[in-house]
């Protein structure tokens, strides 16, 4: 491969130069799905981006591209920061994942982590937080403030992390009401403010009082407080302009830590390929202050859910558990491993509708 | 005061100065644009525009400028048959996503199985896919008199749901792990559509850009078809005494333009992005609008008109992650462009002039 070795010797050249000039800066590049300013998925990362400026200051050089559509585009924009020197490009959605793979080849020495996804190389690490965590906790409040029983989820792509999060929102939302009824409407786009309202708004029409969203802008916020009395809670980000009411709680992923150990384990050479997925336990996962519009109960007891999942005390899918065509899935007390988790692709029993197929 | 004075005959010079000045007022107005964000004007403009072509990485962007122009060319071209003869195909984006999922499906039915007869085929069912899908709105307009601008965009969002059903389940990768996405055709040697020259950018799809313009050229200047699509736009009237049947040069102009953005979702599918997946469409479709007409609609025009937008694509890229712009000021930048061409197009049919107060 004529053209591999061309950009290699390029890349060991420049990395030659750099090294001599910027005195052992170390450069890390992300490449964003969304706008930074989506105020959920994207932003995050970029707080994290700026805790690691922050962090290393001077030993460090962030660039970041925003708005990267996924397939030959981010390859593209990959190859260009690994051109210009990056040492650890961070990929931030499930769609970069053939890209990153492809340009990881062609860059041996430079490190990628790729978020969400499950292929690794010697150069690609993977990484993700156990939203489903989170999911339980908010379940669980929704299942408590709903009074119409009709819980609207607006769902972005049918890929087994979306789906795990709409298992374990339901799971959590029946135990604390019975009546619980689960409308889920498929947005097929991570970021579309129009979309998202669109789908809230549909929702609403149809009795939802609950919205969750698992899409990253603040959109079905603003649209369930056109409509009063829906609450919603945060997605990716804390979103709590919208709180105390619609926004009752939130699921936050906290990026940065893991961005500052990556950065560090690349400056101190000690960089391995990892498969990370972390949770509350760890941090990557937080939960929202709950506002004061949910009753002190309901926040306690949602508080005393989220310690148990940190402490390992409870697993969010633990049996009996049925797969939606009433298969037994999990067993009295078995606890779900982590490899059905991650190509999760089925519905558990009483969530009505079918999987986009 | 002001007035505009509409020319006699459309200005010869303007029309071929408008995309030269729109260029460079959008370099102008886009300089102040960067300098009020805050970053050095100068630098902005030529990280874009020079940065992919002359700067230190351009072996690797240049081959990337043909990767990024040849669909759009290749969609722009059939665009602008039509657009000359006053019919106005919006749904390429549509017909680009059915000729890819036609042209992979073909690919992955054979699969694993190698034999040179594989890719040929996916070309003509890519082809045939856009084709078909563009004879949707051609036969409704022929039959019930239809509005082929919305038949032709409603059925973009129709493609885009076929797509996603077709990721999610027929065409899905059955070792994907569940996850949406059809197989990799760039590790399916008979299905993919690989650099002919490795390190050049140069694929099936380049070529076949260029070929397009060349067809479209000599159509439009030495065939009678080409004479009769030009009358029709420019003397409607005049081209039904002419003998010009309307139903076949909507179904031709239609039906060609379909089939060229069949054409480039698939050579896309099969070699750049590799999978069918439910993101796959990326604005091709509506972005060779512009490029058709910042071309002028003229094949030789429409080739550079694509290679100018491929490098503010690529030069973007580099302006954000080399100078930090957000990727908003890239996009109002290009919409400067299209803003500035169609605003001076103004110029080649009517005359500024001053005109003398008039006392009452």
């Amino acid at each position: 491969m004529k053209f591999t070795s061309l950009l290699a010797t390029a890349a060991m050249a420049l990395g030659l130069a750099t090294a001599a000039a910027a005195e052992d800066k170390t450069k890390v590049g992300f490449i964003y799905v969304g706008p930074v300013g989506d105020g959920g998925w994207t932003y995050e990362h970029d707080k994290g981006r700026q805790a690691v400026e922050a962090e290393f200051g001077d030993k460090v050089e962030t660039v970041y591209v925003e708005s990267v559509p996924e397939g030959p585009d981010a390859e593209r924009v990959m190859t260009q920061m690994a051109l210009e020197g990056a040492d650890l490009i961070f990929t931030t959605s499930f769609g970069y994942m053939d890209a990153t793979i492809n340009v990881a080849k062609k860059f041996p020495d430079v490190k990628f982590e790729h978020a969400t996804g499950y292929k690794t190389a010697p150069n690609v690490s993977v990484y993700s937080a156990r939203f489903y965590e989170g999911r339980a906790v908010q379940g669980h409040i929704a299942g408590k403030m709903t009074k119409s029983n009709i819980i609207g989820y607006i769902g972005s792509y049918p890929i087994p992390e979306v789906i795990r999060g709409i298992n374990s929102a339901f799971i959590h939302a029946k135990k604390a009401n019975p009546d619980v009824q689960f409308k889920i409407v498929w947005a097929y786009t991570w970021f579309d403010p129009a979309k998202e309202a669109d789908a809230a708004k549909v929702l609403i029409e149809q009795g939802a009082d609950v919205i969750l969203q698992h899409t990253d802008s603040t959109a079905p916020q603003a649209a369930a407080q056109k409509a009063g009395n829906v609450i919603t809670f945060g997605q990716a980000s804390d979103m709590s302009e919208y709180a105390p009411l619609p926004r009752v709680s939130s699921i936050i992923d906290n990026w940065a830590p893991y961005y500052i150990a990556r950065t560090k384990a690349v400056m101190d050479g000690t960089w391995e390929t990892v498969n990370t997925w972390h949770g509350i336990k760890e941090g990557m996962v937080e939960i929202g202050e709950i506002s004061d519009a949910v009753p002190a109960e309901v926040k306690a007891e949602a508080l005393a859910l989220k310690d148990a999942i940190a402490s390992g005390e409870y697993h969010p899918f633990t049996g009996p558990l049925n797969k939606q065509d009433g298969t037994p899935w999990l067993a009295e007390g078995e606890v779900a491993d982590d490899g059905t988790l991650a190509g999760m692709n089925f519905y558990v029993e009483g969530i009505e509708g079918e999987i986009p197929q | 005061m002001i007035v505009l004075e509409k020319r006699p005959q459309p200005s010869q010079a303007w029309s071929y100065a408008t995309p030269v000045v729109a260029v460079l007022a959008t370099m102008v107005f886009g300089g102040l644009l960067f300098a009020a964000m805050g970053k050095d004007p100068v630098e902005a403009i030529r990280t874009i525009f020079w940065e992919p072509l002359f700067g230190e990485f351009a072996f690797y962007y240049r081959p990337q400028l043909l990767v990024k122009g040849a669909p759009l060319v290749l969609i722009a071209i059939g665009l602008s048959l039509g657009f000359r003869a006053g019919i106005w195909n919006i749904g390429a984006e549509g017909q680009y996503i059915v000729g890819a999922i036609c042209g992979a499906g073909v690919g992955l039915a054979f699969y694993p199985h190698e034999a040179w007869f594989i890719f040929p085929l996916m070309v003509i069912a890519g082809a045939f896919g856009g084709w078909i899908w563009a004879m949707i709105p051609a036969v409704l307009k022929v039959r019930f008199g239809t509005n082929e601008i919305l038949v032709s965009l409603m059925l973009v969002y129709v493609a885009e749901q076929l797509l996603a059903s077709m990721s999610l389940g027929l065409l899905k990768n059955p070792e994907g792990f569940g996850f949406p996405g059809s197989r990799n055709l760039q590790s399916y040697d008979s299905a993919h559509n690989a650099e002919l020259i490795t390190g050049t950018g140069m694929h099936w799809g380049v070529v076949a850009a260029f070929v397009a313009v060349i067809f479209s050229y000599v159509l439009l200047k030495r065939h009678m078809l080409g004479f009769h699509i030009r009358l029709t736009g420019e003397a409607p009237r005049a081209a039904r005494f002419a003998g010009v049947n309307p139903a076949r040069l909507i179904l031709f102009c239609l039906g060609t333009s379909g089939a060229l953005a069949g054409l480039a979702g698939l050579f896309e599918v099969s070699g750049p992005s590799g999978v069918v997946s439910i993101d796959f469409n990326v604005g091709y479709g509506f972005t060779a609008i512009i490029v058709a007409f910042l071309g002028r609609l003229h094949p030789v025009g429409i080739l550079l008109a694509g290679g100018l937008m491929a490098l503010t694509y690529i030069g973007g890229e580099i302006a954000q992650s080399q100078l930090g712009l957000p990727a908003a000021a890239i996009q109002v930048f290009q919409g400067m462009l299209l803003f500035f061409l169609l605003a001076l197009d103004l110029l080649t049919n009517y005359r500024i002039r001053a005109a003398r107060k008039e006392v009452a």
